[in-house]
């Protein structure tokens, strides 16, 4: 696997895996925005990318030109796409196979997963609060959303690691090389089958057994693939992203005294600084693929091309959010779409925002001061989702 | 100055993101897939116009038509 060349030109060649990206894209939408509302790159097979709020939710409105069957952009088009119900699902497949998923993820179901959450922060917290400073990507972010999708799994939770291998090589390693993403499939739909197996000789009452149990519009069980797609979906789509959305606060609130004393003096706005949060340092980008020849924002787009739905950068737009460019923790008129628009809008939105909250909440009741640390490095991740993987803090007072 | 304001969800736009049951519960409710609706016939009581409108202005799908009576 070779690394693709370095961008020099954004608007006719951009690469979102491109390190310049990954570090700052919001130079570069903004940029686009001006220049160039949709723009095309030739890699990844062809891919445009829309950086306004108008054209992104344009495009999530319209799912007679634009597919969901696929929505990783990669640089290997898998020929079937493997599915992952109902994220890759269109109309009218699509109403059937959310609705299975829609009650366990409804606010009062994730609640009953909340006093768990809450113990686990602090448990994390105990693990470092009395050291100097701490990775937090590696010792607190990242096992919130872990332990939540293996607690509703019904899975041992440190089966989380696993998870964590897996994701990491479909969405970041897997993005040009299609060996590894293949292997991680293949793991997946053994680790699944043997917790399907398992839950046929002894039944339980966790998300896996919900689909085993469902059943299709015809009334029948639904297929072996519908279920296992699905089940690498909640995983892929669940750790990776309420993961990023929480390192993202945490290192806005390291960079920003004001904003911290205010939460911690305040914590009733939390819920409301969490959606600017969400706004501002969206994680998730998704994919669609243009079916039909059509236009968007007065750009022609062609069919076999793939789109780059860049919720973040359409959270950026001036056109609907002044000052898009500031973190105003109480933002009161916040249309945000981290959580995508439209029928796709994110089956775990209520399960994410109560991890994020609870996350940041315990860590400010815990730890109200504490900074970046200016002897190690931020790495932050690439591709559709970004958030830090490697968030290096400083406890207590400077 | 103002008369009463009356709220509806519109169920072919909303998606059941919930922001508007979590901004203003006195004034919406949601079904057991999450979609959306107005409590009662969607008139807002005196005092909670402003929840209202932060609602409306809060729904990433715009399904919440506010009118004025
Ligand atoms: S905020 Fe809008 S989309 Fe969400 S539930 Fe309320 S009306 Fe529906």
């Amino acid at each position: 696997m070779s690394s693709p060349a370095p961008v020099t030109d954004w608007v006719h060649d951009f690469d979102h895996t491109d390190p310049t990206w990954t570090e700052n894209p919001y130079p570069i939408w903004d940029e686009l925005r001006v220049k160039c509302p949709v723009a095309h790159t030739n890699r990844f097979l062809g891919l445009y990318l829309p950086t306004t709020y108008e054209a992104v939710k344009e495009i999530c409105s319209d799912t007679e030109h634009f597919s969901s069957r696929r929505v990783i952009v990669r640089n290997v088009r898998l020929e079937p796409p493997p599915p992952a119900p109902p994220a890759s699902s269109d109309p009218p497949e699509h109403k059937h196979a959310k609705q299975i998923l829609l009650p366990p993820f409804m606010p009062d179901a994730v609640k009953k997963l909340e006093p768990h959450l809450r113990a686990l922060c602090n448990e994390l917290i105990d693990g470092f609060i009395n050291e100097k400073g701490c990775d937090a990507a590696a010792r607190y972010t990242k096992y919130i959303p872990t332990r939540a999708v293996t607690n509703m799994l019904g899975v041992p939770e440190k089966d989380g690691d696993l998870f964590i291998k897996w994701i990491h090589e479909l969405l970041e390693g897997g993005l040009h090389d299609d060996a590894r993403v293949m292997q991680a499939i293949r793991e997946m739909v053994a680790y699944f089958t043997d917790q399907i197996e398992a839950r046929k000789k002894h039944p339980t009452d966790d998300l896996i057994a919900t689909l085993i149990n469902a059943r299709g519009e015809d009334g029948q069980p639904l297929t072996d693939a519908h279920v296992q797609g699905t089940l690498r979906l909640l995983l892929i789509a669940g750790i990776d992203t309420t993961w990023s959305a929480i390192g993202s606060s945490l290192w806005h609130l390291a960079k920003t005294p004001a904003d911290r004393a205010r939460l911690v003096a305040e914590p009733q706005l939390l819920p409301t600084a969490i959606e600017e949060f969400l706004r501002a340092f969206s994680p998730a980008t998704s994919g669609r693929e243009v079916m039909k020849e059509t236009t968007v924002s007065g750009c022609p787009m062609k069919p076999g091309n793939m789109v780059l739905l860049s919720f973040p950068a359409a959270n950026r737009d001036p056109a609907v959010f002044p000052d898009a460019d500031k973190v105003i923790i109480d933002r009161k008129e916040n249309r945000h779409v981290a959580f995508g628009v439209g029928i796709h809008r994110c089956v775990g939105v209520h399960l994410a925002r109560m991890e994020i909250l609870v996350a940041i909440e315990e860590w400010l009741k815990r730890i109200p001061d504490f900074r970046l640390d200016p002897s190690s490095e931020i790495r932050w991740s690439g591709g559709n989702v970004r958030g830090p993987r490697q968030l290096p803090l400083l406890l207590g007072k400077g | 100055m103002s008369g009463t304001l009356r709220i509806r969800v519109d169920p072919d736009k909303c998606q059941g993101h919930a922001q508007c049951k979590s901004l203003a519960p006195e004034l919406f409710e949601l079904d057991e897939l999450g979609n959306a609706h107005e409590i009662g016939d969607g008139t807002v009581p005196a005092g909670l116009e402003d929840k209202a409108r932060l609602a409306q202005a809060n729904c990433p799908e715009i399904a919440i038509p506010i009118n004025e009576e």
